[in-house]
């Protein structure tokens, strides 16, 4: 991992240890997670105790500790998304990669994230998919999306072979 | 026309010459097209139809000028994506990609309507040409959100144009920081983001606190669930919240402004940056704005994503680079908040009602409202109604109001149970209470709260032991553990809950939880913990006989607790196709092809899957 580029986010913000959640979203910008190694060099480089920082890490939900899956599926649990059954459409996605919210597929396709609210509520229940917004999905067309994102890849890994 | 980065503005003199030269740029004959770019509308496809638009506009050719922009969120998301068409203010709802030849063709060039698009009232069947003529923005008065939809909220050219920065032109010209004051005090303004703290009020305590540099803070980690409208101002009319700060700052004597915003509003984080950095291009930021002595610079926080960090004294902890802690408040943030210093933060809402303030008169705000709350309220009206979507009306209004004329009505003709107001702080009003009107004290008495301007319509399907349930677990997730009562007290909550909603509730649940409750309130450390009671004590309040059916009869009359109501196939209307029973993950469905189905209650597990997959609606819930 090069030095560099942690340097750099520090200097970005002139070293200000009011700047940390910054930089660690920079860092995690980097890397798409927060490598330990990164942190340890964080620390060094700001003179601040690890600890200081895996408490930051650990307690905003934005940040992560291990590497996330090729596809981000956020899907959103804000009250409105619950009342029209998100809870279920997470439920059925758990069940068929047998993940948890937050975790990530054992072939590393993608993270499901639950969110609190992305206020989006007139398109209820939510689901974003790298950045795409899908609406009113129901369990089935969350996993059709879903076994959308499964082809894409192996047709693309068949391209590379 | 844009302007060139490198025009410095640097007198109020300077500034109207400007607003003249582009007010004379405007051709009164031009045609535009406006497509509406907020959240809601760009996740059906917006953008895109933009730039279809802004192709055609380019192609037209025929010496007509076109214009085609974005501008910020409508509010009617529920019927987005919206289009506008100049002149004549046509509203296009639901626009598809291939509707945009036609609207190009006939609207924009040949001046006739598409009636296809148009709004139709679902009761009266009349189609609407404006959004005038529609009664969802006919109730609403709005002071907030008056240019969303209408100007670009990426360009400062036309917020300019709308009279932008007039507001603070005038009080660094006219006006010393006392009058400021005392013009917002007139106003009867009051923090929008819950708390509902009169806003003279702390600034005048800021401005008298000792020490330096002070700071302004704006509050844009708008975190209670089925809440939008902060996001909405933040990406519709960034200017307008820059420029109730840099208002504000001035006022308070504050020296450097921050703007802390979800991290899940990338739209709004990309809006406020762009703004930022074209006023401080422009001179309206930085050193000696407009030729005074005074001098602001506003920076911007993306949040880490923790509930609790709306709260104030979190708010400032996670600025400060450390997990978003509250801390006990005998100390105000305006006299030691962010880095120990004078801090004044007010929510996204309340800064953009500034410069309406200073440009009309603090009188004329108060002649808005109710006693005791003045001027408008942004709501976003969402769940079971029939349009969703952000309205922004005056105090004092009532919530049949907003809930059947503005909203409505109840989606698909089923009957109102009940409106949570206020987020997890908040509470369920039944419809007994619809008659109240809304303000901070008539809905804090009713044991809900104004809250940051969430209202979530539930209609007869909704189990309310369910709601109260999501959201203490919503709570229990983002408590962030300091004091016992908040940890300890809603995990315990959150424990006899899920036993009454799985069937095992006992005799004196409820009581437990009244007396857990008045604990919490009575110990939490902050405003999080002390309000986590509510969604519980209101549907106790309001809906007892629905908690007690959960306890004594295991039954759910909502049908929605899993284990608490049974799975029937309707023998009348089952083709017997065989699906439930392929699906069936129990094996619990039998019966021969084409003829009617039964569920072994005795295997059913109770999972729904048969329910989703029927395509004749013959499973019923019992």
């Amino acid at each position: 991992m090069p030095s560099e580029i942690i340097q750099e986010i520090v200097s970005r913000y002139e070293g200000d240890i009011g700047m940390l959640i910054p930089m660690m979203q920079d860092l995690q910008v980097e890397f798409g997670y927060l490598p330990a190694e990164a942190l340890h060099r964080l620390s060094k480089q700001l003179e601040l105790p690890l600890t200081r920082i895996y408490g930051v890490a650990t307690f905003y939900s934005s940040f992560r500790l291990t590497p996330r899956g090729r596809h981000e599926v956020t899907l959103c649990m804000g009250t409105v998304c619950y009342l029209k059954g998100a809870g279920r459409i997470s439920e059925v996605i758990c069940g068929e990669y047998q993940i948890e919210p937050g975790g990530t597929t054992s072939d590393r396709l993608f993270t499901l994230q639950a969110v609190n609210c992305v206020g989006a509520c007139a398109l209820a229940p939510v689901m974003i998919i790298d950045g795409r917004y899908h609406d009113h999905v129901t369990p089935e067309s969350a996993l059709k999306i879903i076994h959308g994102l499964q082809a894409e890849s192996e047709t693309a890994e068949k391209g590379a072979e | 026309m844009t302007l060139s980065g490198s025009k410095v503005i640097e007198s109020p003199a300077d500034l109207e010459d400007l607003r003249e030269k582009l007010r004379k740029q405007l051709k009164p004959s031009a045609k535009s097209v406006r497509v509406c770019i907020g959240t809601g509308c760009a996740a059906k496809g917006a953008r895109r139809l933009y730039e279809l638009f802004l192709q055609a506009a380019g192609e037209s050719g025929n010496g007509v000028e076109i214009e085609a922009k974005c501008v910020g969120c409508h509010g009617f998301c529920e019927r987005g994506p919206i289009v506008v068409v100049q002149p004549g203010n046509i509203f296009y709802q639901g626009v598809e990609e291939q509707d945009v030849g036609e609207i190009f063709r006939e609207t924009v060039i040949g001046g006739r309507i598409v009636e296809r698009l148009l709004y139709e009232d679902y009761i009266t069947g009349e189609k609407a040409r404006t959004a005038d003529e529609i009664d969802f923005y006919k109730a609403q008065m709005r002071i907030v959100l008056a240019e969303n939809g209408s100007i670009d909220p990426t360009s400062i050219e036309d917020y300019l144009v709308s009279g932008g920065y007039s507001a603070l032109a005038r009080v660094l010209r006219t006006m010393d920081p006392e009058q400021i004051i005392a013009e917002v005090d007139r106003s009867g303004l009051r923090g929008r983001g819950g708390g509902g703290f009169p806003t003279a009020r702390k600034w005048r305590s800021c401005r008298g606190a000792e020490g330096s540099p002070k700071y302004v803070i704006c509050n844009g980690d708008e975190g209670d669930p089925g809440a939008f409208m902060d996001r909405s101002i933040m990406e519709g009319n960034p200017h307008a919240v820059l420029e109730g700060m840099i208002i504000g700052a001035y006022a308070i004597g504050a020296s450097q402004g921050y703007i802390y915003v979800r991290n899940e509003y990338p739209l709004a984080v990309d809006h406020l940056s762009r703004a930022i950095s074209r006023i401080r291009d422009l001179g309206l930021l930085g050193e000696k704005i407009l030729d005074s002595s005074f001098s602001f610079d506003i920076r911007i926080n993306r949040g880490g994503g923790a509930f609790v960090c709306g709260e104030s004294t979190a708010l400032m902890a996670s600025l400060e680079g450390r997990v978003g802690e509250p801390r006990a408040k005998y100390v105000h943030t305006v006299e030691s908040g962010l880095n120990s210093k004078p801090s004044n933060l007010n929510n996204v809402e309340t800064w953009a009602n500034i410069p309406a303030i200073i440009n009309r008169g603090g009188e004329w705000f108060s002649s808005i409202g109710t006693q005791s709350s003045k001027g408008t309220k942004v709501f976003s009206l969402v769940g079971n109604v029939e349009n969703t979507g952000l309205v922004e009306v005056p105090m004092g209004i009532t919530l049949r109001e907003i809930i059947y004329k503005i909203g409505g009505g109840i989606k698909d003709g089923k009957s109102f149970k009940a409106v949570q107001t206020g987020g997890p702080s908040g509470g369920c009003i039944p419809a007994a209470h619809l008659d109240v009107r809304v303000d901070f004290d008539e809905l804090t008495k009713l044991g809900s709260m104004m809250g940051s301007g969430g209202m979530i319509v539930m209609d007869q399907d909704t189990c309310m032991v369910n709601i109260a349930r999501y959201f203490l677990s919503f709570l229990k997730d983002e408590s962030c553990g300091k004091c016992t009562p908040c940890r300890e007290g809603i995990s315990q909550m959150l424990h006899i809950l899920d036993r009454i909603t799985h069937g095992e509730g006992e005799t004196g649940d409820l009581e437990k939880l009244e007396s857990l409750a008045e604990l919490l309130t009575e110990t939490a450390l902050c405003a999080l913990g002390k309000t986590a009671a509510n969604p519980i004590l209101s549907t106790i309040r309001y809906f007892r006989a629905e908690f007690e059916e959960h306890i004594r009869d295991r039954h759910c009359p909502a049908k929605v607790c899993r284990g608490l109501f049974l799975y029937e196939i309707d023998p009348e209307l089952c083709t017997g196709c065989g699906i439930c029973k392929k699906n069936c993950p129990a094996e619990a469905i039998s019966g021969e092809r084409r003829k009617p189905h039964v569920i072994d209650q005795t295997k059913c597990t109770k999972c729904g899957i048969c329910l989703e997959k029927c395509t004749f609606n013959s499973i019923l819930k019992v």
